[in-house]
């Protein structure tokens, strides 16, 4: 896909998780909104051997969504893709729904690994990273962790572990939106430059904005052997919708009809414009 | 009746426990606004400790601050606090015996929408285990604010298991560890339950008078230490038991009472969380999903009893 093309598509990944949240009554729209560009470049352009039709092909590259409560976004393109109904997306926090309030592989098409409790993503990420090695797959493996999550200490043991293994086909995107439930991270718990953290524990570090789809694809297509990528994507929290945007109340809250209304105008505004 | 989540009350207790005793501190978990311990935080940012989303490393913090005679609440939700840290609360709290008081919300299946990963239906187990952990569960404001108190005058771990549900706010009565309170006296068959289980046990035994089966309902807030005489005393008067509890049918409140009655041979029924998770949805469509409100209890009750 072309960058104008994954846009536009963006904007309806968008639209269709506010709405899916909107209807759910709760859910995580401001970390769901920041994650969407990283997600549309890599569903639409850079995951390879992904396929609907067999979801658990061994040879796919894998996708681990650590900071699981954004999942509306992840929602919304597996769907988009075909992995289960468009329709479904309505069902998301239901009881009895295929789409549960965090990801869940045993019930969702597509899910590549369970999330909900922070900071273990990546450690599930190492273990697929070096199974495919180990496998003699050439599986790219991609984790996207928040930045409140690094607070956690088991993202820095599995770290240590991506290094020391030299897992130069796994590719860390960290989401350094700033904002976590309770402020900014600087307020709740100050993280310094995750650049120079992750330099320093021997990853290939690349910082990007992470709402920038030439930035994006290009930290991507950069080759790294003998060691783990980093991506330190800056991005905006609630990305995309005028309201949300770097508001923490938007981490974890649902929007009204009216809300949700403007937003989908701001950005059918937005696609017109591309 | 007026309604009111245990995590609200928790919040509210915690503050009053702060206004008397200045050596009471609260660790959070970037979730104040979920558990309102932010009501706390409000009125003693100072005696607040933000501590980042790092239960393990909040769990053995809270140890440390509390050999200085600090009183530390630490509180999260219940699936993170006693599973993510469970090795700290092992062997840091409960083996160091440190004065750390651990406040938890949303147990249960009846955290809702966020689903599975969120509802902590192992909580007692994990703790019951563990030597020398007093636990307590609060089923209304009164009981959480009494438990709150409760705690801070006990030396060494507690925990205490809160709800985001709101629940009926009952008359107060008196609360002391180990000990537990008669809802209901009846003499066909006795409910031991404790948390938001109370109300819908009431729900249950006013639907089974109605055809005939009078239930005791006992609520056993205390699950460690428990009341083993007034179970045994109950089980013994009515004949037939029924556990009912919003956790795992394996290692929490059932599993308690069994032991306190393995000498005794009457018969006993667990109604609880069966061998699953729980998962999304709203609290009143899990509750009757996973045969948890007053309607599915019942008929439990009634078809084991028939049996
Ligand atoms: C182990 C654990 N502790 C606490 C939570 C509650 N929680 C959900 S989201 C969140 C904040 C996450 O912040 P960040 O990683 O920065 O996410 P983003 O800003 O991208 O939404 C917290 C504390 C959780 N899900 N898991
Ligand atoms: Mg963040």
């Amino acid at each position: 896909m072309e960058i104008r093309e994954l846009k536009k598509k963006s904007c309806e990944i968008r639209k269709s998780a506010l709405k899916m949240i909107r209807h759910a009554g709760s859910g995580h729209p401001g970390g769901s909104m920041s994650v969407v560009d990283m997600l549309t470049v890599l569903y639409y352009r850079q995951l390879k051997n992904i396929d609907p039709a067999d979801p658990h092909r061994i040879d796919r590259d894998r996708m681990v969504l650590s900071k699981g409560h954004a999942n509306p976004a992840l929602y919304a393109i597996l769907a988009d893709k075909g992995y289960f109904p468009v329709e479904e997306l309505s069902t998301l926090r239901q009881i009895g729904s295929r789409l549960q309030g965090h990801p869940d592989r045993s019930k969702t098409p597509g899910v590549d690994a369970c999330g909900g409790s922070l900071g273990q993503g990546p450690s599930v990420a190492v273990g697929l990273a070096l199974g495919a090695k180990a496998a003699g797959y050439d599986s790219q493996v991609y984790v996207i962790v928040g930045d409140g999550e690094l607070e956690e200490g088991q993202p820095w043991e599995a770290a240590m572990s991506a290094v020391q293994f030299k897992l130069d086909n796994l590719t860390w995107i960290i989401d350094n939106n700033g904002l976590q439930i309770m402020g900014s991270n600087d307020e709740v718990m100050g993280s310094g430059s995750f650049e120079d953290k992750f330099r320093a524990f021997g990853f290939e570090v690349i910082s990007i904005d992470g709402n920038d789809y030439e930035q994006l694809i290009a930290a991507f297509d950069k080759k790294v052997s003998g060691k783990p990528k980093c991506i330190v994507a800056h991005t905006i929290k609630g990305k995309g919708v005028s309201f949300m945007e770097n508001e923490v109340k938007w981490h974890g809250a649902a929007l009204t009809d009216e809300l949700l209304d403007q937003a989908l105008k701001e950005l059918d505004e937005q696609e017109a414009a591309l | 009746m007026s309604m009111t989540a245990t995590r609200v009350a928790l919040g509210d207790a915690l503050k009053a426990l702060g206004e008397v005793n200045e050596k009471v501190v609260v660790f959070d978990a970037d979730v104040a606004s979920a558990t309102y311990t932010q009501t706390f935080a409000k009125a003693f940012p100072d005696r607040f400790y933000q501590m980042g989303i790092a239960e393990a490393n909040m769990t053995g913090v809270a140890a440390g601050i509390s050999e200085f005679g600090f009183i530390p609440f630490v509180s999260t939700f219940a699936v993170f606090g006693t599973g993510r840290a469970y090795d700290q609360v092992r062997n840091t709290v409960a083996y160091g015996h440190y004065n750390v008081k651990l406040a938890m919300t949303h147990a249960g299946i009846t955290g809702g929408p966020d689903g599975g990963s969120h509802q902590s239906i192992e909580d007692l187990a994990l703790m019951r285990v563990l030597p020398g952990m007093r636990i307590l569960c609060p089923c209304d404001s009164a009981e959480t604010h009494q438990a709150i108190k409760l705690a801070a005058e006990l030396e060494g771990p507690v925990y205490i298991r809160c709800s985001r549900m709101p629940t009926p706010d009952y008359e107060e009565h008196p609360f002391v560890l180990g000990g537990s309170h008669v809802v209901r006296e009846g003499k066909d068959v006795v409910l031991f339950t404790n948390g938001t289980m109370v109300s819908q046990s009431i729900a249950a035994a006013k639907i089974l008078a109605e055809k005939g089966i009078d239930c005791a309902i006992v609520n056993l807030y205390s699950v460690k230490p428990l009341d083993e005489e007034t179970v045994r005393s109950y089980a013994q008067k009515c004949g037939k038991v029924v556990s009912v509890e919003e956790h795992s049918i394996y290692g929490g409140l059932g599993d308690s009472v069994s032991m306190a009655l393995s000498e005794c041979c009457i018969p006993m029924k667990r109604i609880g969380v069966q061998d699953k998770f729980g998962g999304s949805g709203k609290p009143e469509e899990l509750l009757a999903a996973y045969g948890l409100d007053g309607k599915g209890i019942a008929e439990q009750v009634e078809t084991w009893l028939k049996k």
